[in-house]
């Protein structure tokens, strides 16, 4: 039981800070991006190189995954998805895109970085014990990191003038650039961090899950069903997608056989979007 | 500069060039095409990678003395691979199109069951003779005959592992782990099986996971909880394999891990650490302690073909071998004729390359598909000491 519970919390904060990055960018876009996952992906190679192979210090390898994703992210905005915004008539352009980009990134990697899953050495080493519980020390600070960044994210997002920039994006385009807002250079920034968030998440969960190039699609799939969960593009809700999940999929492996878990999260994921399309914090207009 | 001057000029130039063409039609060297089709993307791409990079391998080292003899003739050897993304559809689109536009007659892959056996009507209608790692037996029996399975079988090293474990470490009790696909969980089936014959206690055998799982705590929670002597990782991944490892370790559990298939050492080490010390798996000619000076040579080769070399290729690297020594035998009628490469099947036998000591390369398999349609891959155990794979024993399939 206790364990249960403990890795139920180490999931959801985990996988909070994975959803986080593409409910920012789909609320400030209307943008699933498929390329969420490789973007983790990348950022777990980052410090796999850094940290792993040339022995930079581990949260100076985190700041470079910020400054790549960053770019990464940036760059997708401006040259892919702004034009796509002009010149498409249609939504599905840009979400065929978005899965574009993912298959670019994916192969890309695969062709770079190799075909091996690899890791990188625990950054605290040590196993603590909650009564019959284990954690170990890794894994906790991971947690902590990740938390720092979520409540980091919604500050930021709350108080501070890009933030609210940001979300007066997510809520009416034409009028935040009738507001005077510069529409293209907010929704580039919200892009880029995003992808860093991606990335930040790649580059903590290294330190326990290793990387490969082929990992990325699995993350994504876990964001989507978090964010339909939530509700796509309440930031709020992609927290609570992850809470929801994570405690699934703990309570379920530690009570049922692992085939049966995901068996019935997927169907009260449908029954559950039966009853409430807009996930549990979506509006129903959107 | 005349007009003439120009079209003399240029008429030297186009005489030059269908000289050059004639001259290297002349002496140019016959080709023998070979399919590798797995698959190369994705989770599981590093399957269908290493026979790739196996096969490019050895096709390089024959190729740079000049091509691979066959009835006195030397052939330039051309690897044609095809990644099939581990989807049966386009494992099927990729055999039509290596045996009808190729038209190759020896493919080595695919990887998994669904795979094989979605290609097995294509290469019987094709004439193509096929080297899956697979292990679904029904595609190696009569009436089929056109597989010859690349590897040991989980069934046929599980029991000897099981065994070798009983009698040395005292493993009374057993717990599987298996992701929840066909592979995997046909391979844990067999192990429960063969726990059961040798008198093991079965703790559990019901946990699974899903493909592309990172987290393993919570699965590993309750197989840990067990508290079996020993945990099998049945049909595991390189990928997976430290991940649930580092789990269990961590999760204070003191017992023996092992596994049926082949693993990396160096993304054991990377990724599970210490932790891999001790984890019993299969090998092929990997370790350097059985290595011979041949397998060294492509070891260094492999390195520059594949950017690093990797353990899993130690059990990967027969498969081209064994058909060029087969079709040799058999003489260049075999190259279009699969029907003459399988009647030579049950006599051929040649000096493993890739090992140090004495020991014949043949068909196996007879006892489990009622026809040798195995290579007699050499069944090396190893165990990881201190970062390194050791040698346990070597057996081997009849």
């Amino acid at each position: 039981m206790e364990q249960m519970l403990v890795n139920g919390v180490v999931l959801a904060v985990n996988y909070a800070l994975i959803a986080l990055g593409i409910t920012l960018i789909f609320s400030i876009m209307n943008i699933l991006n498929f390329a969420h996952g490789q973007m983790f992906m990348i950022g777990g190679f980052v410090v796999y190189y850094l940290y792993g192979i040339y022995h930079l210090n581990y949260f100076l390898s985190l700041v470079a995954v910020v400054a790549v994703l960053g770019v990464i992210g940036y760059l997708f905005e401006t040259c892919f998805f702004r034009r796509m915004r002009k010149v498409a008539t249609r939504e599905e352009n840009s979400m065929l895109l978005a899965v574009g980009t993912a298959l670019l990134l994916e192969n890309l990697a695969l062709s770079i970085f190799g075909e091996k899953q690899r890791g990188v050495p625990p950054v605290v080493t040590g196993v603590y014990r909650f009564g019959s519980a284990f954690l170990p020390a890794n894994r906790l600070l991971v947690m902590l990191l990740a938390l720092v960044l979520i409540i980091g994210l919604l500050l930021f997002v709350q108080y501070t003038r890009m933030g609210r920039a940001m979300r007066a994006l997510a809520q009416d385009r034409e009028v935040t650039h009738l507001m005077g807002v510069n529409v293209n250079r907010v929704a580039a920034f919200g892009f880029a961090i995003g992808a860093a968030l991606a990335g930040l998440a790649g580059g903590l969960l290294i330190t326990v899950f290793g990387v490969n190039s082929g990992v990325g699609n699995f993350y994504s799939i876990k964001a989507f069903i978090m964010i339909m969960i939530g509700g796509a593009g309440v930031v709020p809700g992609a927290i609570l997608g992850a809470i929801v999940l994570g405690f699934a999929e703990a309570i379920g492996y530690e009570l049922l056989p692992g085939s049966v878990t995901y068996l019935l999260i997927l169907i009260g994921l449908i029954i559950f979007l039966l009853l409430r399309p807009q996930g549990l914090l979506g509006k129903p207009w959107g | 500069m005349s007009i003439f001057a120009f079209r003399r000029r240029k008429f030297l130039v186009w005489l030059g060039a269908v000289a050059a063409l004639v001259a290297g039609s002349a002496y140019s060297q016959d080709v023998l095409k070979i399919g590798v089709l797995g698959v190369m993307s994705g989770p599981a791409a590093s399957w269908g990678l290493v026979n790739k990079y196996c096969a490019q391998t050895s096709a390089q080292l024959y190729n740079e003395q000049g091509g691979f003899e066959i009835g006195g003739k030397k052939y330039k050897i051309e690897i044609v691979p095809i990644d099939d993304k581990n989807d049966p559809k386009l494992a099927v689109s990729g055999a039509e199109r290596l045996t009808k536009q190729e038209g190759i007659h020896y493919i080595i892959g695919p990887n998994v069951d669904t795979t094989a056996a979605s290609v097995q009507p294509v290469a019987e209608a094709g004439g193509a003779i096929y080297f899956p790692y697979a292990f679904q037996q029904a595609l190696y029996t009569p009436p089929h005959g056109n597989a010859v399975l690349g590897m040991i079988a989980s069934y046929q090293a599980g029991p000897i592992i099981y065994k070798y474990l009983m009698d040395k470490k005292g493993v009374k009790s057993v717990s599987f782990v298996a992701r929840n696909e066909s592979d995997p969980l046909n391979q844990r089936d067999q192990g429960v099986q063969a726990a059961k014959k040798l008198g093991l206690e079965i703790k559990s055998s019901n946990d699974t996971y899903e493909p592309g799982t990172t987290d393993f705590f919570p699965v590993m929670s309750r197989v840990v909880s067990n508290n079996g002597d020993l945990i099998v990782l049945s049909g595991v991944a390189p990928a997976d394999a430290p991940l649930l490892i580092k789990s269990a370790r961590e999760l204070g559990y003191q017992g023996i891990l092992a596994t049926e298939t082949a693993q990396d050492i160096k993304i054991l080490n990377e990724v599970a650490g210490n932790a891999a010390d001790g984890f019993i798996c299969v090998g092929g000619a990997s370790t350097p302690e059985i290595r011979s000076d041949y397998m060294e040579k492509f070891v260094d080769r492999y390195k520059k073909v594949a950017g690093e070399w990797n353990d899993e290729a130690g059990t990967k690297v027969y498969a081209l071998e064994i058909i060029l020594a087969t079709l040799q035998k058999v003489g260049p009628d075999a190259i279009n004729n699969v029907e003459l490469f399988k009647k030579e099947i049950p006599d051929f036998s040649m000096k493993n390359p890739f090992l140090k000591e004495d020991k014949p390369l043949k068909y196996v398999g007879a006892a489990y598909f009622s026809q040798p349609r195995q290579i007699g891959v050499p069944m090396v155990v190893n165990q990881v000491k201190d970062g390194k794979f050791e040698t346990l024993f070597i057996g081997s399939v009849e």
